[in-house]
């Protein structure tokens, strides 16, 4: 009988080592597909148990902190965000209920504090639990309050760029939401089924007409190109014909031959799409380009949230290689979809010397010892020479001074901009009103869009005068985007 | 060195491990490091020397590595008990407390293990009792669909547990009996070599008794349990592999057949085949368990700082009941899925450890049967090595997703009362089989010397 048991005992370890072989399988080998499994809520629910970081604004007051909730074990944190709406679409929400969005998303692992493998052998050696990093925004407190309040309720959205940094210190949205109430399912679904879209961050996902806002680009490229000069003339009269079909200018009115200036400073339609069509699909292309059309903006935003704006049809994005009427890209209508972000960094480009910086919403991470890592201003491109952009600041400044977007003037402050009002609905009187500009004109400190969905009003009576507030705001503070 | 005298130097570690996993978990778990670790290692250490004690006057020769090694599994329970709910040990470790009464009875009581087999049929028809008692009305309580326990007012506990001892008592010592006639009866039909029909009889009413379990009492994992120390004993008692095959393939086609027709354990194999797919409350367990071990990893996530419990759900029990009957985020991690708590928090290591400790083990189980001089002592070591050795794969197989998950118990480790009691009758039974044989051993040896 010896014989068998040994047998036996031999199968019994044959029995054994399939268990060691499937326990080595499923915690080593499939380790990483089974933490991958949607069915496994690990991750989600040890992430609740980290105390998330605070997310700052650019003046350290707090965004966004977690609050501990239960103890032991059974502790967790839940996100609170103390000024309500004032920051809901920019920064967005996280719960384990329904995932995180926005500023919250693309900052996770830092706000979690996610580090390399070795640096959390470290902590778990010394006996440290996982905590997140605090995150500064570059948003500012203000000026989130005063767009939202030069806003008024109206539908659209303010953006606002220290043109030298790409620190973003306003980026509104309204109608707003308020990141607290999310957590509640019945109030979730209503601000997902509300047709205002209060979830949607129309600064950054919005693809509006930009109407005569567009003008400064195509100005950039009449002169950078060489092709004009400020003072060349060109005929103003309306109609004119423009890939065919006649345009007109607002109200009908016919300008003689005037220089580029003042068809700037009047927003005069068919001098400026004559110029479009002059320069040819190409150039004006090129130009949008550097000023970071035609591909998601390069803002530290999920890209699921961030737009791309240039000529689409349909969801395609069309190339110079497809038939476009340039000459109304050139006045911003066609089927040009921009976002209130895109034609913030328009006027930024020009107020930095022709220079476009990267956009940012975050300035520097803190971690939970108080050793803060600055992020530097990173250079996109370089749109115009910087004589161009000198040349396109006086030709804006006059528009400011002279021209459609008087509302914007600061007292004692030269003001740079443009206004626009792309029509939507002609019958019915309602307009997309645009406002982009920056001050000072002479040592730039911000730049700023502000737009308007449907409204009756034009835009250099309803988005400038919020432009304004905005820019007033900041340039009270003096801030260079050199603080911190 | 004497046997005792290694048994007591090796229960030293054990009781230190003790020590060190309690005061891991308190280290995790409070900020304050108090002396309850010490208290709870020179506790378990003194009830180890105690027991120690009756085998040094009752079994002196007994293999001294047994009771050292279930000691240390015993340990590995305690401290992940502890770990999940410090009420769980306590009542474990008064569990032990029984469970070793009840060992040293069985040592002091039963002088001679040779009566046993002269009760061979009174203990079967306890066996099968025991067996169909969760079914009886009013006292059967239901697991997960299956039968598994007995309420008798104050007590709760599962007869499977008790029943194994006393089925392989009988198969024992009907084999001892029997095997001559079975291999010189067997017959030759076919190629296939069958054991005589009169002798066929008994042997298909084990086959058939295993098939009532799992349909009747829905227990597929004490089932399988079961028929595998019968196959086990079968092919030791007769040397015929046909005979396994047989009973190997007869088992498989009724298991086959039960699979098809009944629910309960239809769902079991689409489970196994499928935790993923499986809608939430059924495939639920297993994936959960998968998804623990993943977590851990090579090393582990460290005593006390894996994610046992759902975080944030407090206040979501019903009063009186509490984590892990509740708000637990691996089902029932203090019994069936204990395990995958250990390679959670252990790793691949820990887990590998306890493997190899249930391997060691069997290997002086099966030691002992081999040393034994008499037909049934071997058979009996045999069988009951077997037995024990194949509860601790059901369900480390079911955990893993080698086999089917079934509802038995880590022996020694699981929380539970009637797994702990059962097993250490079991090891008594082992140790007083190795008593014997070693001291025959030991005992010619001296006379060589003299000589």
């Amino acid at each position: 009988m010896n014989n068998q048991i040994v047998r036996l005992f031999g199968f019994v370890v044959v029995l054994y080592a399939l268990l060691f072989g499937f326990t080595s399988y499923w915690s080593v080998f499939d380790a990483d597909g089974l933490e991958a499994n949607t069915a496994n809520r690990r991750p989600l629910l040890e992430e609740q148990q980290i105390e998330r970081g605070e997310i700052l604004a650019a003046d350290g007051s707090v965004i966004a902190r977690s609050v501990p909730q239960g103890k032991g074990d059974d502790r967790i944190f839940v996100r609170r965000y103390p000024e309500g709406t004032l920051y809901g679409n920019p920064i967005g929400y996280s719960f384990v209920q329904l995932g995180r969005v926005g500023f919250e998303l693309e900052h996770n692992d830092e706000l979690v504090g996610e580090k390399t493998e070795f640096l959390t052998v470290l902590d778990e050696l010394r006996g440290r639990a996982q905590e997140g990093d605090n995150v500064q925004s570059t948003l500012d407190p203000d000026a989130q309050r005063a767009a939202v309040e030069g806003l008024g309720g109206q539908r659209g959205s303010v953006v606002a760029i220290v043109p030298s940094t790409g620190e973003v210190r306003a980026m509104v949205s309204i109608p707003a939401y308020d990141p607290n109430d999310v957590q509640n399912p019945a109030v979730f679904k209503q601000l997902n089924a509300d047709e205002d879209a209060p979830l949607f961050n129309r600064a950054t996902q919005a693809g509006y007409q930009p109407g005569s806002t567009m003008k400064v680009v195509t100005a950039a490229a009449a002169i950078d190109s060489g092709e004009y000069s400020p003072d060349d003339t060109v005929s103003g009269r309306s109609p004119k014909e423009i890939s065919g079909v006649p345009l007109q200018n607002a109200g009908g009115e016919s300008f003689g031959e005037i220089p580029l200036t003042e068809a700037l400073t009047n927003s005069v339609n068919t001098v400026w799409a004559e110029v479009g069509e002059d320069l040819g699909a190409e150039t004006m292309l090129e130009y949008m380009d550097r000023f970071g059309f035609n591909r998601k903006p390069r803002l530290d935003y999920p890209d699921f949230q961030l737009a791309t704006s240039g000529v689409f049809e349909g969801n395609r994005l069309l190339t110079s290689a497809d038939a476009i009427d340039v000459g109304r890209v050139a006045i911003g209508q066609e089927r040009l979809n921009v976002t209130p972000l895109q034609m913030a960094e328009v006027p930024a480009a020009v107020a930095n010397g022709g220079e476009l910086m990267e956009p940012r919403l975050w300035s520097k991470v803190i971690d939970p010892d108080g050793r803060e890592t600055k992020l530097d201003p990173d250079r996109q491109s370089r749109v115009m020479s910087e004589e161009t952009a000198n040349t396109l600041t006086a030709m804006m400044t006059d528009v400011v001074n002279e021209g459609t977007g008087g509302a914007a003037a600061l007292a004692g402050i030269d003001v740079a901009g443009k206004t626009g009002t792309a029509e939507i609905d002609i019958a019915g009187g309602i307009n997309q009103a645009w406002f982009i500009g920056f001050a000072p004109a002479d040592d730039p400190e911000i730049a700023v869009a502000a737009t308007v969905e449907r409204t009756s009003g034009f835009g250099g009576e309803v988005a400038a005068p919020i432009a304004q507030q905005v820019m007033e705001v900041l340039l009270a503070k003096g801030d260079g985007g050199d603080e911190g | 060195m004497s046997a005792r005298t290694r048994e007591l130097f090796a229960l030293i570690p054990v009781a230190l491990l003790v020590t060190a996993g309690f005061t891991a978990i308190l280290i995790t778990n409070s900020e304050e490091l108090g002396n309850l670790s010490v208290f709870y290692g020179g506790y378990f250490l003194a009830l180890c020397v105690a027991t120690h004690i009756v085998i040094r006057i009752r079994l002196p020769d007994a293999d001294p590595f047994l009771f050292p090694l279930v000691a240390l599994l015993a340990a590995f329970g305690l401290v992940m008990l502890y770990r999940l709910n410090e009420d769980l040990a306590r009542d474990q470790a008064n569990i032990f407390v029984l469970g070793l009464v009840l060992f040293s009875a069985t040592i002091i009581f039963l002088r001679d293990y040779a009566v046993l087999e002269r009760y061979r049929y009174v203990i079967a028809m306890v066996g099968f009792g025991l067996l169909l008692m969760p079914r009886l009305p009013g006292i059967g309580e239901t697991t997960n669909d299956a039968f598994l326990s007995v309420d008798l007012g104050p007590i709760s506990f599962q007869p499977t547990e008790l029943a194994k001892i006393c089925i392989v008592v009988f198969l024992a010592s009907y084999l001892n009996e029997r095997r001559e006639v079975l291999v010189v009866g067997a017959r030759n039909i076919a190629g296939i070599v069958l054991p005589p029909l009169k002798h066929l009889g008994p042997l298909l009413l084990i086959w058939g008794a295993a098939m009532v379990l799992l349909v009747f009492i829905r227990d597929l994992g004490s089932s399988v349990m079961f028929f595998g120390a019968f196959l086990a004993l079968i092919y030791v008692a007769t040397a015929r592999i046909s005979f396994v095959v047989i009973g190997l393939s007869m088992f498989v086609l009724g298991a086959w057949f039960f699979a098809q027709t009944v629910p309960h354990i239809q769902e079991r194999f689409d489970i196994w085949l499928d935790p993923f797919e499986s809608s939430e409350a059924t495939g639920y367990q297993v994936a959960q368990s998968l998804f623990a071990q993943a977590d851990g990893g090579l090393f582990g996530r460290g005593l006390g700082a894996s994610l046992v419990q759902l975080p944030g759900a407090g206040g979501s029990c019903p009063p009186g009941v509490e984590f892990p009957d509740c708000d637990a985020i691996l089902p029932a991690p203090h019994t069936d899925f204990i395990y995958a708590v250990i390679v959670d928090e252990l790793g691949l290591f820990g887990g590998a450890a306890v493997v190899l400790i249930y391997a060691l083990i069997a290997e002086r189980g099966f030691k002992t049967a081999i040393l034994a001089e008499d037909g049934f002592s071997k058979l009996l070591a045999t069988g009951l090595t077997a037995i024990f050795a194949l509860q601790a794969f059901v369900i480390i197989g079911g955990v893993t997703r080698v086999i089917p998950l079934t509802g038995v118990t880590l022996p020694f480790i699981s929380y539970g009362g009637s797994s702990i009691v059962a097993n250490f009758i079991l090891l008594a039974l082992l140790l007083m089989i190795s008593d014997r044989s070693r001291r025959r051993v030991r005992l010619q040896v001296e006379a060589e010397e003299r000589t």
